[in-house]
C-alpha cells in the first residue's frame, strides 16, 4: 500500500528541482486519487512528504506534464480533504503536515477550512495542533466557519487538566474573529482567577489579543491586569506587564501598590519578561522618584558645555538653577528606588543581551552618577556577540559615552576596530572612540586611527578621516598634528582618502585660516588631480572664501574652472559661481571678464538652481541700473564672517529617548513609544506604594473564628496603624531600643534576666507582635509596674525555698549566669515546674496569650527543658499571672481572650495568630508555639577526662541568643577539673577558622580548684555552615587542641510567623529553594506533639501555627545570615508524611532534611 | 512585539513565513531587499530598517536572514536575542541550522515557531520545555512514525513550563549519574606589525553536559574568582549565592548547556602562545609580489598547537597566488581575496613555512598597505588564564537519592 522506497526517494527531489513552475501544476496524485485508491495514494504520498522532507513542494505534480492550473483548479486540495474526513489519526496528521508546510511557504490554504476546522476536536495531539495553527492563521478569512470550532474550546476551558484549560484559551484568544469577543472577555476574566498559574499566564497573554481586536473593552481589561499585577508568582509578572505595557501604559497607578513585589520577583522572572518589566519600571521610577544626580547634574552640565562651545545665556541659566539648587534640601535617596536599583544590579550577569541593555538603560537613567559605572563593563561584554548585537550595543553606547565619556574610558582598547568587523560596527565603534577621545588618551587612539586609514574597507576610511577632524576640533591640543596628518593624506594614492580628507580639512582650517595659507596653496594645486565632486566644491569653497589668502592663485583656479564649467557636477558649478562672486568682489581687475563667463556660462545651465544662483549674484555683484540697495552690501554678503562648523555627533542628544528603545535606535519615535518623563519637581507621595495586609488578617480571624470580637477588633485597629509604615522599612531600629528597655524593666528581677534577653531575641524577629504589644504596655504600664513589683517580692520571697540551684545567680558573670542557669534548669524543671503549676490554676494561665497555656498541666508535662524560655521564665510567668488575677479581678475564666491586651513584654514572642488560636482552641489540642524537644540537651564533648590530663570539657549548644552579638551561636562549655590541682588561666588560643568565621570567647577563667566544675558561654559565628570551629584550649600548662561542629540545627534560631506570613514567605523560596523528601514516621511518631518535639530537638526552630491538624510547621532563621527556614511536616495515613524544607540556603535545607528525616523516621 | 518572521536565504528566496498575529503581506520584504543590495556584504545589513509602516529587525545566521516584522516599539536588542534563540534551538534541533533542514523539517519548525511566541511575545525559549513539547527529530524516530504514524509532538502534557525551574525537566532518571564540564578559552589578541600585544583579552566559557537524575543542586568554586573580570550566566545560576560568596550554585538543565561565560582583560595575564614572521612585499613593476610566512611555537607551556589555521585577507588587486607550503595546505580564493593556510598540528621542530609568489592584477597600483593576518589555533588541556582552570571544584548539595547510590560526578576540565 505504500509507494516503494525507489519511488519516495526521487519524487520530491524532482519536485523541488522544479519548484517555481512547479507551482503552477497541479498534483499527481491529486489527479489520480479517484475515489476508490483515494486513501491509499494519498497514504503514499503523505508517504513521500515525510520522507523527502515536507518543504519539497508536496503538493505539486510530479509529472510535469498533468495539466494546467485552469483545468483542475477547483479541485486543487480533493487529496487533503478527503486525508482529512477519513478516520485515520495517521492519514489525517499527513494531511494536516502538508497543509502547514503549504502555510509555511505563504501558499494559500483557506478552500480546505471547512475540511480542517472539522478536526479540532480529534483526538490525536499533534493533529490537535496543527488544526489550532490553521485555525489560528485562517479564522480572520473565514469567521463563520470559526465559529464552529468555538465550543471546542469553551468545554477545553473548563477541563481540569490545567495545561488544557490554558492551551484552549490561547487559541481561543489568538483566533481574531469579532463576534466572540465577548466569549474571550469572559474566558479571560475567568481564567484570570483561576487556580493556576499558568493559566493566569494565559490569560495575561490573551488581554494584548482581545484589546487588539476590541479596543472598546479597555475598561475591563484593564480591571482584569489590575487583578493579575497582583499576582504573586513569577510566572504571572513578564505577561501582566507586557500586558499592561500594551493596553494601558499610562496607568502608571496601577504599579504602586506592586512595584516593590515585581522589584523582589524580578529575578526570578523568566528572561523576556525582565526585560519589559525593567523598561516599564524605568518610566515608573522616573515619575516617582527625584532625580539622583539633582545636585551633581548641573556641575557637569557647565563642564560639558564648556566643552563644546560656551553659550553665555545658558551660564546664566545655570547660575539661576544654582541658586535654586542651593536652597534644595540634601537629596535622599527614595528606599524603593535603591530597592530598583539593587533588585536590577544583579542582572547585569544575564546571558540575555536584551535584559543587560535593559538594566543598562535603568541604571543610565536612574542611578546616581557615581554608580552608573558598572553598567559599562557589561556592556563591554556584549560586544563580543553577534553582529546585530554589537551594532545595538553601540549605537547605545555611543548615545552614552557623549554624556558621560569617563564610564566607558577604561574599556577604550575594547572599541578598537578589527578587520573582520562589518563596515557598520566599524563606524559605530569609530564614533564611540572619537567620543571617548580626550587629551590624554587622544595620542593612541589618533595612532589608532592612522591605521585605520590604510585599511581596504573605504567607507570606513573616509568615517576615520572624518573622527580624525573631530578629534582635532575638540581638542585644541591635537589640531596641527592632525591637520598636517590629513594634509599628508592629500597625496594619497586613493582619491576617495584624498577628497575625504579635503572635506575635513576644509572644516578645520574654517577654524584659524591665518596660520595655513600654504596649506590652501597646496590644496589649490590638488584641483587638477582630485575628480570626487565634494572634495573640488570644497576646495573652490576654501580659495573663494579666503581669496585674499591666496590671492595669485585664484584667478589662477577660477580660469581653470571656467574652462572646465560645463563639465562639473552640479556642487561644483555652484561653488565655481560662489568663487567668481568673491574674486569679482576682492579683485575684479583680474576676474572680471572671468566672471562674466562663468556667469553666463551658468544662466544656461540645464540645472534651474544653478541658473538661479547666477541670476541672483548677478544682480547682486555687477552693478547695473537697475540693481537696487542690496548690490551694495553685495561685499557683507559675500565676505562675512563664517562661523567655523561644529563637528559634532550625531549621537548628541539622543538620550533624550529611553536607551535601548527602538525610538532611540532609528533616532525617531516609533509608534507606541512611551516617553521617558522627566524627574518630578517635587517627590510624589511614596505611601502609595505601601501594602496594606489588612485583607489577609481578617481572613485569619474569621478563620480562627474568635469568640470575642472585641478584642480582635482593637487588634485590627493596631495592626492597621501598623500598616501605615512602609512595608519593607528597616525596622530593626525602631525595635531596638524597644527591647533595651524591657529588658531593663525586667532586670529588677534577677533571675528574669536571662528570659528576658532571651525574648528580646526572638522579639527582635517577630517585630510585628512586638510593635502591637508595644502600644497596649503604656495604657497597662503603672498596672504593670505594680504587678511587677509584687512579683518582685514574691520571688525573692519564694527563691531560697523553691530551688536553690539559683542561689548564685547573684555572683559571677551575665553570660556564665546565664549559660550555667540554663544548664540547671534543665535539670530541674520538671520539679520547680510541677511545684509551681499545682500552686495555680489552668485557668488563670489561659487568660493569657497562649504562651501562658504552657503552664497547662498536660502541656507542661511533655514541655522540656531545653525550650526556648526556659521553664523558669514560665514559673515566672505563672506567679505573674497569679499576682494579675489577683489585680485584675477578673471573673470570667474561660478560655476568653477578655484579658489578652495585658499581655506582658516577656510574651511578645507570640504571634497574633497563635494568639488567637491560642485562645480559641481548647488548650490541651494546640501545642504552644514554644514547645520544647522532649530529653535534656545533648551534651558534647570537647575534651576527654584522660587526654585533657584531668581536665574534661564539655559543649552543648545552649540555644539562648548569645547577646554581645546576635550573628552568633552561643555555645555552653562546661569544664570539669577532675585532677587533684588547680587549673588555672583557662583561656582560648589561636583560633583557626574558616574564613567568615568569628568566636568571641569567654571571659578567662582564672582558677579552677580541683573536684569543681564551671560553665562559661562562648559565641561562635559559624557562617551558617557546618564547618568546625577549631581553637586551642590552653591551660596554665597545657595547650589542647580542640574543634566544635554544630549540628545544621543548631545554626538557626527561632522565628515567629503567623500562618500567612508562613505561606507567603515560603511561596517566596519554591522551586530550587525547596527541598522535599517523604518518609514514614517512626514507631514512636504516633501524634503531632511528638513530631513537633522531635523535630525542635533536631532543630532550633519554633513552631508555627496551622489551620490543619495534620500538618506541622516550623519556622527559624539561620543565625549568621538570618534566612528563614520553613519545615513543613505533613502527616498523611498510615504513618507516612511528607517533610518540607524552604532555605534559601540549600545546603542548610539539605543538611536539615537529613536530620529531621532521621529524627522523626527513629 | 514579534507581529511575523520571514526566512529568506542568500540568494533572496523566502522560505519561511510565520505570523503571530494578523498576515503581513510578504512584499514587506521588499524594503529588505533593498537594503540586502545596497549593503553589499550580507554582513552589513543594518539589522533595524525602517519601512513606512514597519519596523524591519533581522539577523544573519548561517546564511539565513531572519527578518522579523515589528509594528510599535520593542526593545530592538529583544528582538534580536530573541531570533538568535530561534537559530540555535533550531541547530539544537536539526544539528544545524541551514536552509535545507529547516524545509526539510518545516512542520517540526512552524510548530517550534508557534510554542516560541505567543501573540508575539516569548512564551517558552528553553530547550528543555521545548523538548517535552515537541520532540526532536531522529533518524530513529521518523522512522518509526512514518510507519506508526505516531508524531512528533510530546503526548504527556508538558509540565515544565509550570515550574518556577522552567529550565529542567520533572522526573529526569539516569543510570549513570555524571556530569562534564568544559572551560574552553579564548584569547582574543590583537598584535603590531612589530608582534607587541596591542590587545589581548581572554574569554571564557564554561560549557557543561549534566545527566543527573532527579533536582540536583550543584555548586562550583573557583580557586581564585577574583581572576575573573565580567562573568554573565545561565539564568540556572544564582546570582546571589554569586555575588555573596562568589560560588556558582544553580539546578542545571538537563543535558548540554552554557553554564557561564567570563571574561579576563588583565594583559600580564595573556601569554601569545605562537610566534608569525611574516613578510609580504609587493614590488612596484611587474605587477607581482612575494609572500613569506613562518609560524613558530611561543610559550605552550609544553602543549601542542593544534587546529593552526592563518587567514590572510589579500588586498583587491592580488589575482593569485602560488606558493609552497612545508606544512598543511593553502587555499586562496580570488573571489573574496582570502587566503587560508590550513597548517594543522604546530612542529615545533620544523617550523611551518609558506613562501611563493603573489600576481597581482597588471596595471593596477601596488597595494599600499599590507594584508593583516589573522592566525586561528587550539590548544588542548590548557587554559590561557592558568590559575584559573586547575582549581575549579564541583560540589553537591544536593544529589538525586535516584537508582544509583553512588553518584558519579566527573569532572573533565577542558
Amino acid at each position: 500500500m505504500r509507494a516503494p522506497p525507489a519511488l519516495s526517494a526521487s519524487a520530491p527531489r524532482n519536485g523541488s528541482r522544479d519548484s517555481v513552475s512547479g507551482a503552477l501544476r497541479r498534483s499527481a496524485s491529486s489527479s489520480s486519487s479517484t475515489a476508490a485508491a483515494a486513501a491509499e495514494m494519498s497514504a503514499s504520498s503523505a508517504f513521500i512528504d515525510e520522507k523527502g522532507g515536507s518543504a519539497s513542494e508536496p503538493e505539486y505534480g510530479h509529472d510535469p506534464a498533468s495539466g494546467g492550473i485552469f483545468s483542475t483548479d477547483y479541485k486543487r486540495h480533493d487529496d487533503l480533504k478527503e486525508m482529512l474526513d477519513s478516520n485515520k489519526d495517521s492519514l489525517k496528521l499527513e494531511a494536516m503536515k502538508r497543509i502547514v508546510a503549504m502555510i509555511a511557504r505563504g501558499k494559500n490554504a483557506s478552500d480546505l477550512f471547512p475540511a480542517v476546522v472539522k478536526n479540532v476536536a480529534c483526538k490525536n495531539i499533534e493533529v490537535k495542533k496543527l488544526v489550532y495553527v490553521y485555525l489560528v492563521r485562517y479564522a480572520e478569512e473565514q469567521q463563520d466557519l470559526a465559529l464552529l470550532s468555538i465550543s471546542t474550546f469553551q468545554r477545553g476551558l473548563k477541563d481540569p487538566n490545567q495545561l488544557i484549560r490554558a492551551s484552549a484559551l490561547r487559541v481561543l484568544s489568538s483566533i481574531r474573529v469579532t463576534i466572540i469577543v465577548p466569549i474571550m472577555m469572559l474566558a479571560i476574566k475567568e481564567a484570570a482567577s483561576d487556580m493556576s498559574p499558568y493559566v493566569r499566564k494565559t490569560a495575561a497573554h490573551a488581554i494584548p489579543k482581545l484589546h487588539s481586536l476590541d479596543p472598546e473593552q479597555k475598561d475591563q481589561l484593564i480591571e482584569v491586569i489590575e487583578k493579575l499585577l497582583a499576582d504573586k508568582t513569577t510566572l504571572v509578572a513578564g505577561s501582566v506587564v507586557m500586558a499592561f505595557e500594551e493596553v494601558c501604559p499610562d496607568r502608571i497607578d496601577l504599579i504602586h501598590k506592586n512595584y516593590r513585589k515585581l522589584c523582589n520577583l524580578l529575578i526570578d522572572v523568566e528572561e523576556w519578561g525582565q526585560v519589559v518589566i525593567i523598561n516599564m519600571l524605568t518610566r515608573y521610577a522616573r515619575t516617582q522618584f527625584l532625580n539622583p544626580n539633582i545636585n551633581e547634574s548641573l556641575l557637569e552640565e557647565s563642564s560639558e558645555k564648556a566643552f563644546y562651545a560656551s553659550d553665555d545665556e545658558e551660564d546664566e541659566d545655570k547660575k539661576a538653577e544654582a541658586a535654586t539648587l542651593a536652597k534644595r534640601k540634601p537629596y535622599v535617596m527614595d528606599p524603593d528606588h535603591r530597592l530598583l536599583l539593587r533588585n536590577t544590579k544583579p542582572l547585569l550577569q544575564s546571558r540575555n543581551a536584551a535584559v543587560v541593555m535593559a538594566v543598562a538603560q535603568l541604571y543610565f537613567h536612574l542611578a546616581p552618577k557615581a554608580e552608573v559605572g558598572i553598567i559599562a563593563k557589561a556592556l563591554v561584554r556584549l560586544m563580543r556577540s553577534h553582529s546585530e548585537v554589537q551594532y545595538v550595543v553601540l549605537q547605545n553606547v555611543a548615545t552614552m559615552t557623549i554624556k558621560r565619556r569617563g564610564m566607558f574610558e577604561p574599556y577604550l582598547k575594547s572599541f578598537y576596530i578589527r578587520s573582520t568587523d562589518p563596515t557598520q560596527i566599524k563606524i559605530l565603534k569609530l564614533e564611540v572612540l572619537t567620543n571617548l577621545a580626550n587629551e590624554t588618551n587622544i595620542s593612541t587612539i589618533l595612532r589608532e586611527f592612522q591605521t585605520y586609514i590604510k585599511s581596504m574597507d573605504k567607507d570606513f576610511v573616509a568615517a576615520s578621516i572624518q573622527a580624525i577632524g573631530r578629534c582635532a576640533t575638540n581638542i585644541g591640543e591635537v589640531r596641527d598634528t592632525c591637520l598636517n596628518g590629513l594634509v599628508q593624506l592629500l597625496s594619497n594614492r586613493d582619491e576617495l582618502v584624498v577628497a575625504e580628507s579635503v572635506v575635513v580639512i576644509k572644516k578645520l582650517l574654517q577654524m584659524q585660516p591665518e596660520q595655513h595659507s600654504d596649506i590652501i596653496k597646496h590644496m589649490a594645486k590638488l584641483i587638477d588631480n582630485i575628480q570626487v565632486p565634494m572634495a573640488r566644491a570644497s576646495i573652490l569653497w576654501l580659495i573663494g572664501e579666503y581669496c585674499e589668502h591666496v590671492p595669485k592663485i585664484a584667478p589662477d583656479v577660477l580660469r581653470n574652472m571656467a574652462k572646465t564649467f560645463t563639465n562639473e557636477e552640479d556642487i561644483v558649478k555652484l561653488q565655481i559661481i560662489n568663487l567668481a562672486a568673491k574674486l569679482y568682489l576682492t579683485n575684479s581687475k583680474q576676474t572680471k571678464l572671468l566672471t562674466q563667463y562663468v556667469l553666463n556660462l551658468a544662466k544656461y545651465d540645464q540645472n534651474y538652481d544653478i541658473r538661479d544662483r547666477a541670476r541672483f549674484i548677478r544682480q547682486l555683484i555687477v552693478p547695473t541700473d537697475k540693481s537696487g540697495a542690496l548690490s551694495k552690501y553685495a561685499k557683507k554678503l559675500f565676505l562675512a564672517l563664517k562661523p567655523a562648523p561644529v563637528l559634532q555627533s550625531t549621537f548628541k542628544d539622543r538620550d533624550h529617548f529611553q536607551l535601548g528603545s527602538l525610538s532611540h535606535l532609528l533616532n525617531a519615535k516609533a509608534a507606541g513609544y512611551q516617553e521617558l518623563p522627566d524627574w518630578p519637581e517635587s517627590v510624589p507621595d511614596p505611601s502609595v506604594r505601601n501594602v496594606e495586609v489588612i485583607r489577609l488578617l481578617e481572613r485569619v480571624t474569621t478563620l480562627t473564628s474568635i469568640p470575642d470580637w472585641s478584642k480582635c477588633t482593637s487588634r485590627k485597629d493596631r495592626k492597621e496603624k501598623k500598616t501605615e509604615k512602609p512595608f519593607y522599612s528597616d525596622s530593626e531600629g525602631e525595635s531596638g531600643p524597644t527591647e533595651s528597655a524591657d529588658s531593663e524593666s525586667d532586670s529588677g528581677s534577677g533571675s528574669e534576666s536571662a528570659s528576658a534577653s532571651d525574648e528580646s531575641g526572638s522579639g527582635s524577629e517577630s517585630e510585628e507582635s512586638r510593635e502591637e504589644t508595644e502600644s497596649e504596655d503604656e495604657e497597662e504600664d503603672e498596672e504593670k509596674e505594680k504587678k511587677r513589683k509584687k512579683r518582685l517580692d514574691k520571688t525573692k520571697a519564694k527563691k531560697p525555698a523553691e530551688e536553690s540551684a539559683e542561689s548564685e545567680q547573684s555572683s559571677g558573670t551575665e553570660d556564665r549566669k546565664r549559660g550555667r542557669k540554663a544548664v540547671k534548669n534543665q535539670k530541674s524543671a520538671s520539679e520547680s515546674e510541677s511545684e509551681s503549676e499545682s500552686s495555680e490554676s489552668e485557668d488563670e494561665s489561659e487568660e493569657e496569650s497562649e504562651e501562658e497555656s504552657e503552664s497547662d498541666t498536660d502541656i507542661r508535662k511533655k514541655k522540656t527543658p531545653i525550650s526556648k524560655q526556659p521553664p523558669k521564665q514560665s514559673k515566672k510567668e505563672s506567679k505573674k499571672e497569679r499576682q494579675e488575677m489577683s489585680l485584675l479581678d477578673l471573673d470570667d475564666f474561660e478560655p476568653a481572650p477578655a484579658s489578652a491586651p495585658v499581655t506582658p513584654v516577656n510574651f511578645l514572642s507570640s504571634s497574633l495568630v497563635s494568639d488567637l488560636e491560642g485562645l480559641s482552641l481548647t488548650n490541651n489540642i494546640l501545642a504552644p508555639t514554644t514547645i520544647a524537644p522532649s530529653g535534656s540537651i545533648k551534651m558534647y564533648e570537647l575534651l576527654h577526662r584522660i587526654t585533657g590530663e584531668g581536665l574534661a570539657v564539655e559543649y552543648c549548644f545552649s540555644r539562648q541568643p548569645f547577646s554581645p552579638d546576635p550573628n552568633m551561636v552561643a555555645v555552653q562549655i562546661q569544664f570539669t577539673n577532675n585532677t587533684n590541682s588547680e587549673t588555672k588561666n583557662l583561656h582560648i588560643e589561636e583560633p583557626r577558622l574558616q574564613s567568615g568565621m568569628r568566636i568571641r570567647e569567654f571571659t578567662e577563667i582564672d582558677v579552677l580548684a580541683a573536684g569543681e566544675s564551671v560553665t562559661v558561654v562562648m559565641g561562635i559565628d559559624f557562617c551558617d555552615s557546618t564547618q568546625a570551629a577549631n581553637f586551642q584550649l590552653c591551660t596554665h600548662t597545657r595547650k589542647f587542641f580542640v574543634s566544635i561542629q554544630p549540628p545544621v540545627g543548631e545554626l538557626m534560631t527561632p522565628v515567629f510567623l503567623t500562618e500567612n506570613d508562613f505561606k507567603k514567605e515560603q511561596g517566596k523560596l519554591m522551586g530550587m529553594n525547596e527541598i522535599s523528601e517523604k518518609l514514614m514516621l517512626g514507631e514512636k511518631c504516633v501524634n503531632e506533639h511528638v513530631i513537633v518535639e522531635r523535630v525542635t530537638a533536631t532543630a532550633n526552630l519554633s513552631r508555627v501555627p496551622c489551620g490543619s491538624e495534620k500538618e506541622c510547621r516550623f519556622a527559624g532563621k539561620t543565625v549568621s545570615s538570618g534566612c528563614l527556614v520553613l519545615v513543613t511536616v505533613p502527616t498523611k495515613e498510615g504513618g507516612a508524611a511528607q517533610l518540607t524544607v524552604n532555605c534559601e540556603k540549600m545546603l542548610i535545607g539539605t543538611l536539615l532534611v537529613k536530620d529531621i528525616m532521621q529524627a522523626l523516621s527513629q | 512585539m514579534i507581529h511575523s518572521l520571514f526566512l529568506i536565504n542568500n540568494a533572496g528566496d523566502l522560505f519561511l513565513e510565520k505570523h503571530w498575529k494578523s498576515v503581513i503581506s510578504r512584499s514587506v520584504c521588499d524594503y529588505f531587499f533593498e537594503a540586502r543590495e545596497k549593503a553589499v556584504e550580507p554582513d552589513n545589513v543594518p539589522p533595524v530598517i525602517r519601512t513606512p509602516h514597519h519596523y524591519l529587525i533581522n539577523i544573519y545566521r548561517e546564511k539565513i536572514f531572519f527578518v522579523s516584522v515589528i509594528q510599535t516599539e520593542v526593545p530592538p536588542l529583544f528582538v534580536i536575542e530573541f531570533l538568535h534563540r530561534v537559530a540555535e534551538t533550531f541547530q539544537d534541533y536539526f544539528g544545524e541550522c541551514s536552509e535545507s533542514t529547516i524545509k526539510d523539517n518545516v512542520v517540526i519548525v512552524y510548530e517550534l515557531l508557534e510554542e516560541m511566541l505567543d501573540n508575539g511575545f516569548p512564551l517558552a525559549t528553553e530547550s528543555n520545555i521545548l523538548k517535552e513539547l515537541i520532540r526532536p527529530p531522529t533518524i530513529l524516530r521518523s522512522m518509526v512514525n512514518t510507519i506508526t504514524g505516531s508524531s512528533n509532538v510530546g503526548e504527556t502534557l508538558p509540565t515544565g513550563q509550570l515550574s518556577t525551574i522552567p529550565w529542567r525537566r520533572a522526573g529526569v532518571k539516569y543510570t549513570n549519574n555524571e556530569a562534564y564540564f568544559d572551560v574552553v578559552e579564548e584569547i582574543d589578541a590583537i598584535l603590531d606589525k612589530s608582534g607587541t600585544t596591542v590587545f589581548a583579552e581572554i574569554q571564557g566559557v564554561i560549557d557543561a553536559c549534566v545527566k543527573l537524575s532527579g533536582m540536583p543542586d550543584l555548586t562550583l568554586s573557583f580557586m581564585n574568582p577574583r581572576l575573573l573580570d565580567d562573568v554573565s550566566f545561565h539564568p540556572c545560576v544564582r546570582y546571589k549565592r554569586w555575588e555573596s560568596e562568589r560560588v556558582i550554585s544553580f539546578v542545571p538543565p538537563d543535558g548540554n548547556f552554557q553554564l557561564m561565560s567570563y571574561h579576563i582583560s588583565a594583559q600580564n595575564l595573556v601569554a601569545i602562545p605562537v610566534y608569525v614572521k611574516q613578510n609580504i612585499s609587493f614590488f612596484e613593476t611587474g605587477s607581482s609580489g612575494r609572500l613569506d610566512i613562518t609560524v613558530g611555537p611561543k610559550q605552550t607551556m609544553g602543549k601542542t598547537v593544534e587546529g593552526l589555521v592563518v587567514t590572510v585577507h589579500m588586498p583587491k588587486v592580488v589575482l593569485s597566488a602560488n606558493l609552497n607550503a612545508t606544512q598543511g595546505t593553502y587555499n586562496y580564493d580570488p573571489v573574496t581575496k582570502i587566503l587560508v593556510w590550513d597548517i594543522g598540528k604546530l612542529n615545533p621542530q620544523k617550523l611551518p613555512n609558506l613562501k611563493g609568489s603573489l600576481s597581482l592584477q597588471s596595471g593596477a597600483p601596488k597595494p599600499e598597505e599590507n594584508p593583516s593576518l589573522n592566525i586561528d589555533l587550539k590548544i588542548q588541556q590548557l587554559a590561557i588564564s592558568g590559575r584559573l582552570g586547575s582549581f575549579i571544584s564541583v560540589g553537591c548539595d544536593s544529589l538525586p537519592a535516584g537508582p544509583c547510590d553512588k553518584a558519579l560526578l566527573l569532572l573533565t576540565l577542558f
